[in-house]
């Protein structure tokens, strides 16, 4: 296990980039603690892959270093680094049983048959596999091999970090809460260095201690998931975080007061000297629905999802969600939004400005 | 369920069955009624039983054949299959290079049977033939016309040339077919070169070779132009195939009666060879 450092690491698919806009992966300096456990959360094409590709060495870097432990190890192959990684569509070698499969990085590194032996029963106990170590990993379902996979990448003790990369795109949903749980479970008992790629925030937030969102080539936040509920650094993570993601609204701001379609509401705070494209953002939790507080409101429609209700209204030509408790009554007559001045956040060209 | 019984059906099903009977029973109905029978012409015919087969089976005749035959889509498919995979292996995955590659592999495929037979026929001769003339030149003694061993060269060289592009293509087809994260995962399992065919590629690639392997056998099996057309099935009869021989049979002594017993076990050797191949290497992929 390792403390994984990204210094100044960037890269482009193109040989000679021009400008910031060619890099698949913009400037990046990033420390990934020993033994914790990150989601590397953003939508499709935004990076995600290209740093975990550097990270395993698959790729390497237009510019920048990557050192493990401190050991510069931009140029070292895969092999050497000694990192594993779990692929969004299981990899198994289909024509060997499940123990030759956990047995094969072992016994490619010539590693003596008792101590594979040991190790491979040790890890088939940890991934639930034992009963079927001598079956063909052909026709396995899907969640068996991406097991495998895992229980692969984990056979050598002296790994140093696990990556992984939407492993649980082709899982079924109720194998998914299993697989993860099981993740996570690993994570506690073994405490590896993982790192896991995914566009699904469910998943982010409920793996990681941490969680690094990537927009653009960029990584826009770190946090754990509380902060990025609450604080999101970035309208991106405002918006890609929560479901529906964050309102933000047109404003402008002068001290303790915003000016927003369809009238003016209070802030906490003091902010000052705004430039750029000013925008208030709020999340549909923190809204609402009232009959005689706030700001006027037109409803559209109201959603049923179980839990609560999520309300899609129109506020002075801007679309607003609002999410009303299951045990919260909504009449005809609440025709008004209240927003909570604790949860606004305020952004200047898409990054958070802090109250004065 | 109770189905109804309406026997007017069949006569929906009939122009399927004069069309096959016509296109396909009753001109193998023929060549069955030859070689159960002997006839002297005008249409009249005597019953000879299982004679014409018995004479065959005795004669050295048709099993000299059939060992030549054997033993050519025995080399060819020992040489095509490993060479067509290795080409395969080495072909550019992607960018302009792959399809100029592509279309390369498959101009042999394109050219007709006789003309590639012509090509090697005149390559080949010594007074005048590229290679012919240039082994002779460089000492090596070289004449497909009169040595057996160098007609077998020439037509095994000239099969090879032919139709391993049809391996390289389906292999390269089965390559295609696996995602590149097989190869980045042997990376970290720091697989060998050759662990990486012998685990990732080969299984993928079975499917097509299993294909490659039956279409080439079958129709090496029935290989007839090309030879035909460099060596005649000659010298002597050292390249004289099952195909030609039957021709030779049928066509140039006119023995109709065994020419067509010799051609319904032909079809059964075919049949029952491709039988065996398809029935051993499914279950190959079914153990994996």
């Amino acid at each position: 296990m390792a403390k994984i450092t990204l210094d100044n690491l960037a890269h482009s698919y193109l040989p000679q980039p021009k400008g910031p806009d060619d890099f698949a992966l913009k400037e990046l300096n990033h420390d990934w603690e020993d033994g914790a456990a990150y989601a590397l959360l953003g939508s499709s094409g935004c990076g995600k892959s290209t740093l975990l590709n550097i990270i395993s060495g698959l790729l390497v870097p237009s510019q920048g270093r990557i050192l493990f432990d401190g050991v510069d190890v931009t140029h070292a192959p895969t092999a050497e680094r000694n990192i594993a990684q779990v692929f969004q569509f299981p990899v198994v070698y289909d024509t060997m049983t499940v123990r030759d499969n956990l047995a094969f990085p072992l016994r490619n590194r010539g590693r003596p048959e008792s101590y594979v032996a040991e190790r491979v029963n040790e890890i088939a106990r940890m991934i639930g596999m034992e009963h079927m170590l001598d079956r063909k990993a052909r026709g396995l379902t899907a969640d068996a091999k991406q097991k495998i996979s895992l229980g692969r990448g984990m056979v050598r003790k002296d790994v140093n970090a696990l990556l992984f990369d939407e492993p649980l795109t082709v899982i079924d949903p109720h194998m998914k809460w299993e697989l993860r749980t099981q993740l996570k479970k690993l994570h506690h008992d073994f405490g590896h260095t993982m790192i896991y790629v995914t566009h699904d925030q469910t998943e982010a937030l409920t793996f990681a201690d941490k969680v690094v969102v990537m927009y653009d080539g960029r990584v826009v936040q770190i946090g754990t998931p509380e902060e990025l509920f609450d604080r999101p650094e970035h309208t991106f993570v405002g918006y890609f975080i929560g479901s529906p993601g964050m309102n933000l609204l047109p404003a402008e701001v002068s001290g303790r007061e915003a000016r927003i379609p369809g009238g003016v509401t209070a802030l906490a705070g003091d902010y000052r000297g705004l430039s750029g494209k000013v925008q208030l953002g709020i999340r549909p939790e923190h809204l609402r629905l009232t009959a005689d507080e706030g700001l006027p409101v037109t409803i559209h429609r109201i959603e049923d999802v179980g839990r609560h209700r999520i309300i899609r209204a129109d506020l002075a030509g801007h679309d607003i969600n609002i999410i009303a408790a299951e045990d919260q009554a909504v009449t005809p007559d609440m025709g008004r939004v209240a927003i909570d001045p604790l949860r606004v956040n305020i952004y200047a060209d898409d990054w958070r400005v802090a109250a004065a | 369920m109770e189905k109804t019984v309406n026997h007017k059906a069949w006569f929906l099903v009939l122009p399927v069955l004069v069309l096959v009977a016509f296109s396909a029973v009753i001109p193998l109905m023929t060549v069955v009624n030859y070689a159960f029978q002997d006839t002297f012409g005008n249409n009249v015919f005597f019953w000879h039983g299982l004679g014409w087969f018995e004479e065959l089976l005795a004669s050295d005749r048709m099993w000299n054949a059939l060992w030549r035959q054997l033993a050519f889509s025995g080399i060819i498919l020992a040489i095509e299959i490993p060479l067509g995979v290795l080409v395969a292996l080495n072909m550019p995955k992607r960018g302009v290079w792959a399809s100029v590659v592509l279309v390369l592999m498959s101009l042999p495929l394109l050219i007709p049977w006789n003309v590639v037979g012509t090509i090697w026929q005149i390559f080949g001769r010594v007074d005048i033939g590229l290679l012919g003339y240039t082994l002779n030149s460089l000492g090596i003694s070289y004449n497909y016309t009169q040595n057996p061993a160098h007609a077998w060269a020439t037509v095994i060289v000239m099969d090879v040339w032919h139709w391993t592009s049809l391996v390289a293509l389906l292999a390269y087809a089965g390559l295609q077919s696996i995602p590149d994260a097989y190869y980045q995962a042997a990376k970290i399992d720091q697989a060998s070169r050759w662990k990486v065919f012998r685990y990732i590629e080969l299984p993928k690639m079975a499917g097509v070779l299993m294909i490659a392997v039956l279409l080439r056998f079958m129709d090496s099996f029935m290989i007839y132009t090309e030879p035909f057309v460099v060596t005649g099935g000659g010298p002597g009869n050292a390249t004289t195939f099952l195909s030609i021989d039957l021709v030779k049979m049928a066509l140039g002594q006119f023995d109709l009666g065994p020419a067509a017993a010799f051609s319904l076990m032909y079809f059964l050797v075919i049949l029952l060879i491709s039988w065996v191949f398809y029935t051993v290497m499914t279950n190959l992929d079914k153990r994996g």
